[in-house]
């Protein structure tokens, strides 16, 4: 046996190795954070302003979005079972966070989105036009689709009826059938759509095999995606009634935003 | 110290002469799951020369020094610390690419080719051989993701390099996308189809029964 076979060379060799390895790879961790950190949040920013249609007009770039961003975008908290606002910092709440812990999240009864757990509080994004009168709201909202949760930023005029741009933003599902809920052409179909019937009661649907002309309140399924697009027709449903988003729309939806 | 020639052959080799997916049959998994488009396959084949390439030269620069009974595991280290060192880069300064390729690029830990390399070259040559034959590898590994995510964009999407060269029946084109090779699987029929082409051109590389 040679000497670097050792008991006692093998454990310092190895010893050795994991520190310098553990070593890099906390450097390279540490060191490359705050650019991690800006990327994210210049992508959620990118996709909160594709949500209320200002993605054009604010143009590429870093400085162009974050500009436009901070011009007409407020984040604020809300309670989620009362639909009021509430005082917090909206901008370093991470919902996906609270979900987590039982003080700050509850298990819906009725998870038809399989959310799992949701948050008590979550932020809306209010968009305002250039007089500065609130125009958009930017509702987040997730929900399983075949594979994954799918995350999506929905950008709704301020009767919280018609919809403006629906975004999803974060998602795994199959690249090129369920993966094309982030195709323009398909996320175009859900412009003007209306989320509530004149009762206001929830109508909006995905449908298999399209919808007809002129429904207001439908949008064509995706073909070989039919999990998927249940998944986010069950995504509205759940995020649009009471556990999500009803006891906020309830307030708001004739003004006062 | 090698001459120039065995480094061409080291360079170069594993391309076609070579190949780690065509000849060895070596990181299939990985292949299947980033050849749907040409930019994922581009990304994946420069983590991979970049990741094959430098755990080699670090392999090769202490394999004098690594005890025989945990070998694999100091390879394994060695690699996966650069793994994730380049899964941080590309989060730092590719993040869209990132969140599609995050999974895969974990992956390469445990690609065959790398580790492969590692064991069978890194651990007997010196280190800048071995850090040619790590380009090398990582190189041929490319050029086969490139070819089938050629023919897999190209069919299922009509587009390279998400340019668009076949308009789509649902963008308002003539082109009916084939939506068999949008799935990964796919890929076994198209590397199958290449390895057998290659062979027709080199029966050097057929197996004897």
């Amino acid at each position: 046996m040679s000497n670097k076979d050792s008991f006692g060379r093998t454990l310092i060799f190895v010893l050795i190795v994991s520190l310098v390895c553990s070593i890099v790879v906390a450097g390279a961790a540490v060191g490359l954070k705050p650019l991690q950190l800006d990327n994210k949040q210049l992508y959620k920013q990118t996709k909160i302003l594709e949500a209320s249609g200002l993605l054009e007009q604010a143009g590429k770039g870093k400085k162009a979005i974050q500009d436009t961003y901070g011009k007409y975008v407020t984040a604020k908290l809300i309670d989620l079972d009362t639909g009021e606002f509430v005082e917090g910092d909206a901008a370093t709440y991470d919902q996906r966070l609270a979900a987590l812990s039982s003080d700050t999240s509850i298990k819906p009864k009725a998870d038809i989105a399989k959310i799992n757990r949701r948050a008590n509080q979550t932020v809306v994004y209010l968009v305002k036009d250039e007089s500065g009168k609130t125009d958009t709201v930017v509702l987040e909202m997730r929900g399983s689709g075949l594979w994954s949760m799918m995350y999506a930023f929905v950008g709704l005029s301020t009767d919280l009826n018609t919809v403006k741009n629906v975004i999803y933003y974060d998602q795994g599902e199959t690249p090129g059938l369920g993966g094309e809920i982030e195709n323009p052409q398909w996320k175009a179909l859900w412009q003007g759509k209306k989320l509530f019937n004149d009762n206001g009661d929830i109508a909006i649907k995905v449908i298999k095999g399209g919808a007809k002309a002129g429904d207001i309140h439908g949008v064509d399924g995706l073909s070989g995606a039919t999990l998927t697009a249940n998944g986010v027709e069950d995504t509205f449903t759940f995020w649009l009634g009471e556990e999500g988003f009803g006891p906020f729309i309830a307030k708001y939806r004739n003004g006062g935003l | 110290m090698a001459d120039s020639q065995a480094m061409k052959k080291a360079l170069w080799g594993p391309v076609l002469d070579n190949n780690p997916i065509g000849l060895q049959v070596l990181g299939i998994c990985s292949a299947l799951a980033v050849t749907g488009s040409m930019q994922k396959a581009l990304i994946m084949t420069i983590a991979v020369v970049l990741v094959c390439a430098f755990s080699n030269l670090f392999i090769s620069m202490i394999r004098n020094q690594i005890p025989n009974a945990v070998r694999i595991i100091v390879q394994m280290a060695v690699i996966a610390s650069l793994v994730i060192v380049v899964d941080q880069v590309l989060k730092a300064f590719a993040y869209e690419m990132s969140k599609e390729l995050s999974v895969y690029i974990a992956l390469i830990i445990t690609n065959c080719i790398v580790m492969g390399r590692a064991e069978a070259y890194a651990m007997k040559e010196p280190p800048l051989m071995s850090f040619i034959d790590g380009i090398g590898n990582g190189i041929g590994y490319g050029a086969m993701l490139m070819a089938v995510a050629f023919f897999r964009e190209l069919f299922s999407k009509g587009s390279l390099f998400d340019i668009e060269i076949l308009p789509l029946v649902q963008n308002g084109g003539w082109y009916q996308g084939n939506g068999l090779l949008i799935l990964p699987f796919s890929s076994f029929f198209v590397i199958g189809l290449i390895i057998w082409a290659v062979r027709e051109y080199k029966p050097e590389q057929v197996e004897k029964d």
